[in-house]
């Protein structure tokens, strides 16, 4: 494959991504731009990123052969990127430092955030304790009652959380909800976007962030099994982990890249968040993308058992290595991932989140399928402590 | 052809600012609208803004959110707005009527299909909030091509380039809007927006609106001695939340009405 240098300077990945907001936000954005511009160039930004990214954080982190599982499984080894050993338990911290010295740097004192499960607005509320910065979460006031564990998590570590009653109560609310304080603090106040959407530079911004994961799987694979995988596998919802672990195999022409998608109850019940397998190309949340939406433009509300996939919309990279074909993207349902929830917890002594729990499952459904000398990577994007409750309410046990 | 140059110019004759308010199609109710329209226009409007109800509103303010929300419960979509615009056009051919929503509505029933019923219907102008000019350029040239204008939003933190790259797109008017956040937000600083509209007069010649934060008849005169039109939203639709049953019309058309006066008021 040519060299990949997607996006173009003002954001588009083909005809994805861009920057659709209203012109109350446009010359933050353009500050942002240009502050994010001048810190990747800057070599003292990147030592100190990477500095944290070591001793705060704890990467590298471990890519593990799942044996017995795959075994098991009679097919294809499976590996696991250990993201869930990461300092908050996911991912999402890699992003949070990334755009939190962005923001020290830019002078702004207060963060704000949106968050779905919580674990986003954990890793921003960590952030913003570890550098003495402001923070405030916006999260559905649907979600406060679901993820009541994070709520108070991000209390302790000093961030406000304010509950948003508006629309379907859930994360595209709060994102709603996040955009509006930004346009009306911006001042003083640096929105840090979770996952890859949003308008430019943020998706470019949190992929560059998380790449550190593929960049790091791609010394570790050689050194682990003598070569590079057949296929990376991750869960999208709005795909920042996904993004964070193909950036690098994009131009590894022999690596097949997997995305998959909640699949809830299953896609002829519309009950899902499967927006690249089952939305239409449109523009929310100051991007185009594919969106889960009516006939009428109207974005839907989505189900899936993982409140961190529950997203209507994906990144507009995404989108775009859909058309292109670079990667390709399935669901997996609740009952599914919950399958590979309780197969990872018996076989490996792993409790993974309920999100990376969909990408395990693709790997189980496809691995027996294929010779025992295949290797799966797939992205173990976060722990599944937060899920616990979810689970044990699944299998009729109050805890 | 748009009949927004010539109510401006109407108007400029007359030496009287225009008056725009602001409603949700469909809201407080799906039968409302049209009468509403007719009533604003009585009262004294001189150009309608017709908000099309769209699930994820990100620049509106509380209120607005919650007439959107009322629309679509209502059923209330895009085709619908256009409907109400068809209606609205068998009794008054001159009043000029803005749609101003999202992207993503019209969007999904294609650019072409919506530049020609909304032309059909007698729509005079477009303004998308989430179309800034650099991404809709084949748009705008299509809404010029049916006769329609595409309007602009300018914020208080719009940089000089940034206003003669929107200057270079625009039509109809410039809506400038006089605070730093959502709609119905805040308060106004009537200083700070004699200084940006000088400096937007500088690099446009189309007429000037101002919107976001005015409230009453005295915020009104205010603004209506520097911008050429003032726009109301917010506290149209609060009036009308407030009102009893069936009441809601009227106490907007009174609201309308007021602040005509105060505006025309020498």
């Amino acid at each position: 494959m040519q060299m990949y240098d997607l996006p173009d300077s003002r954001g588009h990945f083909g005809p994805y991504g861009g920057a659709f907001v209203a012109e109350t936000l446009v010359h933050a954005l353009e500050e942002l731009r240009a502050a994010y511009d001048a810190s990747r160039t800057d070599p003292a930004f990147r030592a100190e990123f990477e500095h944290e990214l070591k001793h705060y954080v704890g990467r590298p982190s471990p890519v593990y052969h799942a044996k017995r599982w795959s075994q098991l499984l009679g097919g294809a080894q499976i590996y696991l990127k250990r993201e869930d050993l990461n300092h908050t338990g996911a991912h999402k911290i890699n992003n949070t430092i990334g755009q939190a010295l962005v923001a020290r740097r830019m002078g702004k004192q207060r963060v704000i955030a949106e968050t779905g499960a919580g674990q986003h607005g954990v890793a921003t509320a960590t952030v913003a304790a570890r550098y003495g910065m402001e923070c405030v979460v916006y999260m559905g006031a649907e979600d406060i009652k679901r993820q009541a564990a994070n709520v108070y998590r991000m209390k302790l570590l000093g961030a406000t959380v304010v509950p948003v009653a508006s629309g379907s109560r859930t994360l595209k609310d709060a994102l709603n909800e996040a955009m509006r304080d930004w346009v009306t603090n911006v001042a003083n106040t640096f929105y840090i976007i979770g996952t890859v959407a949003g308008p430019h530079p943020y998706p470019m911004m949190v992929r560059d962030f998380q790449a550190v994961i593929g960049r790091e799987c791609l010394a570790q694979m050689p050194e682990l099994c003598g070569r590079q995988p057949d296929a990376v596998i991750a869960c999208v919802g709005g795909g920042s982990n996904a993004m964070g672990i193909f950036h690098a195999y994009i131009p590894q022409d022999g690596v097949r890249l997997i995305g998959v998608e909640a699949g809830g109850l299953g896609l002829p019940t519309g009950h899902h968040a499967a927006s690249l397998i089952a939305g239409r190309p449109g523009v929310l949340h100051g991007n185009r993308t594919y969106l889960l939406q009516d006939a009428h433009g109207q974005i839907l509300e989505t189900h899936s058992i993982s409140a961190g996939l529950d997203y209507p919309g994906v990144g507009p990279e995404h989108a775009w290595l859909k058309d292109s074909g670079r990667a390709e993207y399935v669901t997996v349902t609740d009952d599914e991932a919950l399958a590979a929830f309780h197969a990872c917890c018996h076989y490996e002594g792993i409790i993974p989140a309920l999100e990376s729990a969909h990408a395990l499952a693709h790997a189980a459904r496809i691995a027996p399928g294929m010779g025992r000398d295949r290797i799966l990577l797939v992205n173990l994007s976060g722990r599944g402590d937060k899920d616990i409750h979810t689970v044990a309410e699944r299998s009729g046990i109050t805890i | 052809m748009s009949r927004i140059a010539p109510a401006f110019q109407r108007l400029a004759a007359q030496s009287r600012k225009a008056l725009i308010p602001f409603v949700t199609a469909g809201d407080p109710t799906a039968g409302d609208t049209v009468a509403l329209m007719h009533a604003l226009v009585r009262a004294g409007a001189d150009v309608i803004e017709l908000g099309v109800p769209f699930s994820d509103p990100m620049a509106d303010g509380p209120v607005i959110q919650r007439a959107s929300e009322r629309a679509l419960e209502a059923g209330v979509s895009l085709d619908r707005v256009l409907g109400y615009v068809t209606d609205f056009r068998k009794r008054d051919g001159d009043t000029p009527v803005v749609l101003m929503g999202y992207a993503n509505p019209i969007e999904a029933m294609g650019v072409e299909a919506f530049a020609r019923d909304a032309q059909a219907a007698g729509v005079d102008g477009v303004l998308i909030v989430d179309y800034p000019p650099e991404e809709c350029t084949e748009f705008a040239a299509l809404m010029r091509r049916h006769g329609m204008d595409m309007i602009f939003l300018l914020a208080p933190t719009s940089t000089d380039a940034r206003i003669e790259q929107v200057a270079r797109i625009a039509s109809g008017y410039v809506y400038y809007v006089s605070l730093k956040g959502v709609t119905g937000a805040g308060h106004l600083d009537v200083a700070e927006v004699a200084t940006k509209l000088s400096a937007i007069r500088g690099r446009t010649a189309l007429p000037l609106g101002v919107g976001f934060g005015i409230r009453d008849g005295e915020s009104a005169r205010a603004i209506g001695r520097m911008a050429d039109a003032v726009v109301i939203g917010s506290r149209i639709i609060q009036e009308m939340e407030e009102a009893p049953h069936g009441a809601a019309v009227e106490r907007a058309a009174a609201l309308v009405h007021g602040i005509r006066e105060a505006l025309d008021r020498p």
